[in-house]
C-alpha cells in the first residue's frame, strides 16, 4: 500500500477530521487505491508546461469600494449553534 | 549584555490595515468599534456558497505603497489560500498571497544617530484580516467577533537588514509615517491598524550564516517593539552562552511582564497547504493603471524634506519635523503662503509653541484649535512690528483658548499693540533714569550689564508693548548724554 | 400533464386551460404518490402554492416569461432563503439558508414555482447518489439501479415527472451522467456561464450549474433564465447571453462532428456503442460530416480530476466547523474536539476520503508531485480540446461506459466508482460546455431491463446555443426524449 495509517492520521489531524480508530485501516486502504490511480499522472512528461488553475484565461474583476451590506446579525445568528451577546461561542481559545 | 561579541539580526513583518470603506472581498463596512458581528456579512462569515470579489481600492493602495518604496509592481499577482483552523478564521483558510505578491522588492531609508541606512523590503502582499477571539468569561467559553474578518491588510516584509532594536524602531516609525503620508492606512496602533511581528536572531560577530530565529508576535507600539526585541536578544544570548540553543518558534510578547513566552498552541508543526484560490482570478495591473497611480502619487516625505531644506532654507531638524506628517507639512506651507512671512519664523512657531501646545493637549495637527490662517495672521503682526515676539506668545495662548477669535481682535481688545510713539517712550525713559541715578552712575563707570536693567524697567513700565529695538536705541542715546 | 414540455405548459397557462396553482398541486400530488423514489429532500408545498398564485396573477397581467408558473425543483446544493439547504449532508441537515443563490434568484424572478429541494450525493461527491445522507434516489426505469450522481434527485424528478425541469450542478459529470442514466436532457454550460454564487462549492474551478429537462428546447428556455454575468462571482464571465431558443432549428448540413478514438475504445459496453452508432448515423442523415480524431491526454483525465477536485474540496469544506452554522457535536471538551468531532460526525465517508486525499495532495512535500502535476496535465488536456475543436465543430461521445449500474454494485471500491466518470470529467477540466441527450433504450444483456443511453455533445466555449441546436434537431427526428419509464407515463 502506498500509504500508512500514520499518513492518514496526519492528514486527519491537518483536516481536523475525526476518524474512528477501527476505521483507520479501511481509510488507509481506500486512500492508497486512490493514490495509486493518481500516480498514473506520472506517465506523462509535463516538463515546461504552464500549470492551469482556471479553465478560462481571464483576469480578476475589481469591485468599487462602497459599503453595500447592512447589519443582519440576528438573521445570520438564528442558525448558529451557540451565541451570546452577539458573539459566536466556542470552547476557550488558548493562545 | 554581551553585545560586543554578538551581532543582532532583525527582520520585521508589518501588517497595515488599508483604509478602505468596505472589506477586501465583501461590501461590509470596515469601520472600527461596531457592536460584535454587526459588520460581518455572509461573505465574511464564510457561509456555504458565498464568493469573494476583490476591492479595487485595496489593490490601488497596495500599488501606491509599492511605488512609494520604488518596488516592482507585479503585472500578474495571485491570491492563495493559507489553510488552518482557528475560530477567528471563518472559512478555515485565509486568502493571502504566496508565490506572486502584488508588490516586489523595494526599500526604505532610515536615519539612526545621524546615519542613513537602507532597509530592504522583500515584498508586500494583500490579504484578509481575521476576526477576534474575546476571552471574557462566557461560562468558560470564548466569544468570536468577526467584524474585523475581511478587513484588507498589506503585509510588508522586510529583509533581515536591521542590527539593533533601535534600527527596528526607526524602520517601523518611518514606515508608519509613510503609510499615513500616502493615506493608505490610518496608522492607529491602539485599534490594530498597524501591527508588527519581529523575527529576531543573534550570531557571533563576523559569522555569515544567520542564527536560528524566533518570531515575536503581538507587538503593537513603538515602545514595546524596542523592549520586546531587546528582551528577546538578551534571552537568546543568555541561552546560547549557557550552552543552550535557540529554537525556531513563535513567541508572544507580554507587555505587562515585559517578557516573551512560547506560544504552545502554535508549536505544532503547521502545514498551511497554500494553493491558488480558485474563486479568484489573477490580478492584472497594466501600465495605464500604474501611470494613473503614479500621476496621483503625493510628494513623498523624503522629497518633501529636501524641498523644505532648499526652498525654505530650513535646517535638517526643522525640515524633518515638519515633514513627519503630511498634515503638518501642509499646515506649514499654508502658514507661509498666507502670511508671506519668513519661512524660518513660521517653522519656529510651528515646531515650537504650536507643537508644544498640541502635545500637551494630546491633539493631532488636524485637530489644532489654531488654524493655519489664524497663526499666519499672528505672524504677520510680529513681522510688521505691531507686537513683539513675547506679546505674540500671549496672543497665541488666548487664540488657543478662543479658537473663534483672531490675532487682531485679541491685540485690539487687550490693547497689546506695540507703542511706536517715540514721545511716549522718551517720557518713560526719562522717568526711569531720574528714578535710578545710582544705576546710571554704574553704567557710566563701565558696567555695561546695567543696560539690561534699564531695558527691563522700561519694558515693564510699558507692559511689554514698546518695540524693543526702539527702546534700545533711545535708551543708549539718553544714557550716553 | 407531467410529460409536457415547458412550452406546452406555458401555452396551457396562457390560454387558461389550467392555472399554475392547479399545475403545482398536480405535481405536489405526484411527488406524494412517488415518495419511494426519494427524489426530494424537502418539499416546499406552502411556498410553492403561494408562488403559483403570484404566477397566476402575473400571467393574467400579461408580463409573464415562459417559466412563469412552471413547477421546477432545485438541487439541494443551491441556497434557498428560509428553506433547508442540506447539500445531501448531515453537516447541513439543520441549515436554513440565510440567502438565495443567484440561480435561485433568477429562476424566482422569471416566475418559476419551486416545488422543493432535490436529493444529491453529499456535497456533490459521487456518481450514483448513494452518498446522500438522505438515502439514494431511485432510478424510475429500474428501481434497483442507481439514478447516477451527483444530481441524482434532479434526474429522477424530471424523468418520473415529479417536476417539469430541475437545476443540477456538474463538477465532473454530475448533470450529464444522471441525465443519461435517467433518459433526460442535461446541459453543463461553459465554466463561468452560470453564477456559482450561493451554489455550495465542491471544487470551485470545475463546478458549474445547469438545466436538467425533458428536451433541448426546454433546456434552452431554462438556461436562458439561469445564465448571465453575476458581479458576486469573480469567475462569472461578462459575455453576452444569446437567445438560446432562436437557432434551435438551424440546419446541420455541413456540421463537422469529431469522434475521439479514445472515447470509443476499450471500456465502452457493446450495447452503448451500438446505440451511439445509430445516433451518429442519424446525424449523418441530417447532413453532418463525421471525422475521427485523437485526444491522447484524455486517458489521464480521471487521476488529474481527482487530484484537483480533492484539493479544492479539502479547503472549501473547512468552513464546516460547527461554529457559525451547521452540525455541532455534543459537549465539545475543547476547540480541537469541537472541530474534530463536528467534522468527523457531520461528514460522510466519501467526503472524508476526498478531504483526506486533497489534504495529502496539497501538503508539504507532495504539492509538486500531485497538485502541480495535475494542473499541468489539466493544461495539456485543455490544449487537446482546443486543438480538436479547431478541426471540428463539436465532439460526440458516450456519457457513460455502461447502463445505470445496480445499487451497491460499486460502493465497495471508490476507484471503481471514479472510473464511471471517464467520458465526462475531461470536459470540466477544460471548462467546456457539453450536453447529454437520450439516444436510445438498450438492455446490456439478455433478460435485463432496457435502460436509457446518453449521447454527449461537446462544444467550444460559449457554444451552448450550438449544442442546443444540434440536440434539438436530433429530438425532432427521434423520440427517445419523449419516452417515460413504465408506470410514470
Amino acid at each position: 500500500m502506498l500509504l500508512t495509517t500514520e499518513d492518514v492520521k496526519k492528514m486527519a489531524y491537518l483536516a481536523r477530521l475525526g476518524i474512528e480508530t477501527n476505521d483507520l485501516d479501511s481509510y488507509t486502504k481506500d486512500l492508497s487505491g486512490m493514490l495509486d490511480l493518481m500516480t498514473r499522472m506520472n506517465e506523462l512528461d509535463t516538463e515546461g508546461v504552464q500549470p492551469m488553475a482556471h479553465p478560462l484565461d481571464q483576469t480578476q474583476r475589481l469591485r468599487v469600494d462602497v459599503v453595500t451590506e447592512v447589519n443582519q446579525r440576528e438573521h445570520f445568528q438564528v442558525i448558529a449553534p451557540q451565541v451570546e451577546e452577539g458573539l459566536y461561542l466556542v470552547p476557550k481559545v488558548i493562545e | 549584555m554581551h553585545t560586543n561579541q554578538w551581532e543582532v539580526v532583525i527582520g520585521l513583518e508589518i501588517h497595515t490595515q488599508l483604509a478602505t470603506k468596505s472589506k477586501i472581498f465583501s461590501g461590509a463596512s470596515t469601520e472600527y468599534g461596531a457592536e460584535p458581528n454587526t459588520q460581518a456579512c455572509a461573505v465574511d462569515l464564510g457561509f456555504p456558497g458565498v464568493l469573494p470579489v476583490l476591492n479595487k481600492e485595496a489593490v490601488h493602495k497596495a500599488v501606491i505603497f509599492g511605488m512609494a518604496i520604488e518596488a516592482q509592481i507585479a503585472p500578474y499577482s495571485v491570491f492563495a489560500r493559507k489553510n488552518y483552523f482557528y475560530p477567528d478564521l471563518p472559512k478555515g483558510y485565509q486568502i493571502s498571497q504566496m508565490d506572486l505578491p502584488i508588490v516586489g522588492v523595494g526599500h526604505l531609508d532610515i536615519e539612526v544617530d545621524g546615519e542613513t541606512k537602507r532597509i530592504g523590503i522583500t515584498r508586500a502582499h494583500l490579504e484578509e484580516d481575521a476576526g477576534k477571539s474575546l476571552h471574557e468569561n462566557f461560562h468558560g467559553l470564548s466569544g468570536i467577533d468577526l467584524n474585523r474578518a475581511g478587513t484588507p491588510l498589506l503585509e510588508i516584509v522586510s529583509e533581515p537588514d536591521m542590527r539593533s532594536a533601535k534600527e527596528a524602531v526607526a524602520y517601523m516609525r518611518k514606515l508608519h509615517e509613510l503609510v499615513r503620508y500616502l493615506e493608505i492606512c490610518d496608522g492607529n496602533m491602539q485599534e490594530g491598524s498597524f501591527r508588527c511581528d519581529a523575527n529576531v536572531s543573534v550570531r557571533p560577530k563576523g559569522q555569515q550564516a544567520f542564527g536560528i530565529r524566533a518570531e515575536i508576535k503581538n507587538i503593537n507600539s513603538f515602545k514595546f517593539v524596542e523592549k520586546a526585541i531587546n528582551h528577546e536578544i538578551e534571552r537568546q544570548i543568555e541561552l546560547i552562552e549557557s550552552g543552550g540553543s535557540v529554537v525556531q518558534e513563535t513567541r508572544l510578547y507580554d507587555s505587562v511582564k515585559d517578557e516573551t513566552r512560547s506560544m504552545r498552541s502554535k508549536e505544532e508543526a503547521n502545514d498551511y497547504r497554500y494553493f491558488p484560490d480558485p474563486d479568484l482570478l489573477p490580478v492584472e495591473i497594466d501600465e495605464a493603471f500604474k501611470a494613473q497611480v503614479k500621476a496621483a502619487l503625493p510628494e513623498l516625505p523624503e522629497a518633501k524634506k529636501q524641498r523644505f531644506k532648499t526652498y525654505y532654507q530650513l535646517d535638517n531638524e526643522s525640515a524633518s519635523m515638519l515633514t513627519s506628517s503630511r498634515a503638518l507639512a501642509d499646515y506649514f506651507e499654508a502658514v507661509v503662503k498666507t502670511s508671506a512671512c519668513e519661512a524660518k519664523l513660521c517653522a519656529n512657531w510651528i515646531t515650537g509653541d504650536l507643537s508644544a501646545a498640541l502635545n500637551k493637549a494630546d491633539l493631532d495637527i488636524s485637530e489644532s484649535p489654531v488654524k493655519a490662517t489664524q497663526l499666519a495672521d499672528l505672524l504677520v503682526r510680529i513681522s510688521d512690528n505691531t507686537i513683539s515676539g513675547k506679546i505674540a506668545k500671549k496672543v497665541f495662548d488666548t487664540l488657543w483658548q478662543q479658537p473663534n477669535s483672531s490675532a487682531d481682535d485679541i491685540i485690539d481688545a487687550e490693547g497689546l499693540k506695540q507703542i511706536t510713539d517715540t514721545g511716549a517712550i522718551e517720557a518713560i525713559i526719562d522717568k526711569i533714569i531720574a528714578a535710578n541715578l545710582g544705576q546710571v552712575e554704574q553704567y557710566l563707570s563701565g558696567k555695561d550689564k546695567v543696560f539690561g536693567f534699564f531695558v527691563g524697567q522700561v519694558m515693564k513700565e510699558m507692559q511689554g508693548k514698546a518695540n524693543p529695538a526702539e527702546v534700545n536705541k533711545m535708551l543708549l542715546a539718553k544714557l550716553k548724554n | 400533464m407531467h410529460n409536457k414540455t415547458i412550452k406546452e405548459l406555458a401555452d396551457g397557462l396562457r390560454s387558461s386551460e389550467f392555472s399554475s396553482v392547479e399545475l403545482t398541486q398536480y405535481f405536489l400530488t405526484r411527488i406524494q404518490q412517488h415518495q419511494h423514489l426519494n427524489a426530494y429532500i424537502t418539499v416546499t408545498e406552502d411556498l410553492a402554492l403561494q408562488a403559483a398564485q403570484v404566477a397566476d396573477e402575473r400571467i393574467a397581467s400579461g408580463n409573464a416569461t415562459l417559466l412563469t408558473g412552471i413547477p421546477i425543483a432545485q438541487k439541494d446544493i443551491f441556497c434557498t432563503l428560509g428553506v433547508k439547504t442540506s447539500c445531501g449532508s448531515k453537516m447541513l441537515d439543520n441549515f436554513i439558508a440565510p440567502y438565495n443563490a443567484t440561480v435561485v434568484e433568477k429562476l424566482n424572478h422569471a416566475g418559476a414555482v419551486m416545488l422543493g429541494k432535490l436529493n444529491m450525493d453529499e456535497f456533490a461527491m459521487g456518481s450514483s447518489n448513494e452518498n446522500s445522507y438522505y438515502g439514494v434516489a431511485k432510478n424510475p426505469w429500474n428501481t434497483t439501479a442507481v439514478p447516477g450522481g451527483s444530481s441524482g434527485g434532479s434526474a429522477v424528478a424530471v424523468a418520473a415527472g415529479l417536476a417539469v425541469c430541475a437545476t443540477g450542478t456538474d463538477t465532473g459529470g454530475s448533470i450529464r451522467q444522471p441525465a443519461a442514466f435517467c433518459g433526460i436532457t442535461g446541459l453543463k454550460p461553459t465554466y463561468g456561464r452560470v453564477s456559482r454564487y450561493g451554489m455550495i462549492a465542491y471544487a470551485s474551478s470545475l463546478d458549474q450549474g445547469g438545466p436538467m429537462t425533458r428536451s433541448a428546447e426546454d433546456a434552452a428556455i431554462m438556461l436562458q433564465a439561469m445564465a448571465g454575468f453575476d458581479e458576486k462571482d469573480s469567475t462569472s464571465v461578462d459575455h453576452p447571453v444569446p437567445d438560446y431558443s432562436q437557432g434551435l432549428n438551424s440546419s446541420l448540413v455541413g456540421l463537422k462532428i469529431g469522434l475521439p478514438t479514445e472515447f470509443f475504445g476499450e471500456g465502452l459496453s457493446r450495447n452503448i456503442a451500438t446505440a451511439l452508432d445509430i445516433a451518429i448515423k442519424e446525424y449523418q442523415c441530417l447532413g453532418a460530416e463525421i471525422i475521427n480524431i485523437s485526444m491522447p491526454t484524455l486517458t489521464l483525465a480521471i487521476p488529474t480530476y481527482y487530484v484537483i477536485a480533492s484539493a479544492e474540496c479539502s479547503s472549501n469544506l473547512s468552513r464546516f466547523d460547527g461554529v457559525r452554522f451547521g452540525y455541532r457535536c455534543e459537549n465539545p471538551v475543547d476547540l480541537a474536539d469541537l472541530y474534530t468531532r463536528s467534522r468527523g460526525e457531520g461528514f460522510g465517508r466519501e467526503v472524508k476520503r476526498r478531504i483526506l486525499m486533497g489534504t495529502y495532495a496539497l501538503s508539504a512535500g507532495y504539492y509538486d508531485a500531485y497538485y502541480l502535476k495535475a494542473q499541468k496535465i489539466r493544461r495539456l488536456i485543455s490544449d487537446d480540446f482546443k486543438n480538436a475543436l479547431s478541426q471540428v465543430d463539436v465532439i460526440m461521445s458516450p456519457v457513460t461506459p455502461t447502463n445505470a449500474f445496480g445499487l451497491g454494485e460499486k460502493t465497495a471500491d471508490p476507484v471503481q466508482m471514479y472510473l464511471e466518470d471517464l467520458y465526462t470529467i475531461a470536459i470540466n477540466l477544460a471548462g467546456l460546455p457539453a450536453i447529454s441527450i437520450p439516444a436510445g433504450l438498450s438492455a446490456d444483456g439478455e433478460g435485463s431491463t432496457p435502460m436509457p443511453v446518453g449521447l454527449q455533445i461537446i462544444g467550444n466555449y460559449f457554444a451552448e446555443a450550438k449544442l442546443l441546436n444540434i440536440a434539438h434537431c436530433y429530438q425532432q427526428v427521434t423520440d427517445w426524449h419523449r419516452h417515460m419509464p413504465n408506470g410514470f407515463e
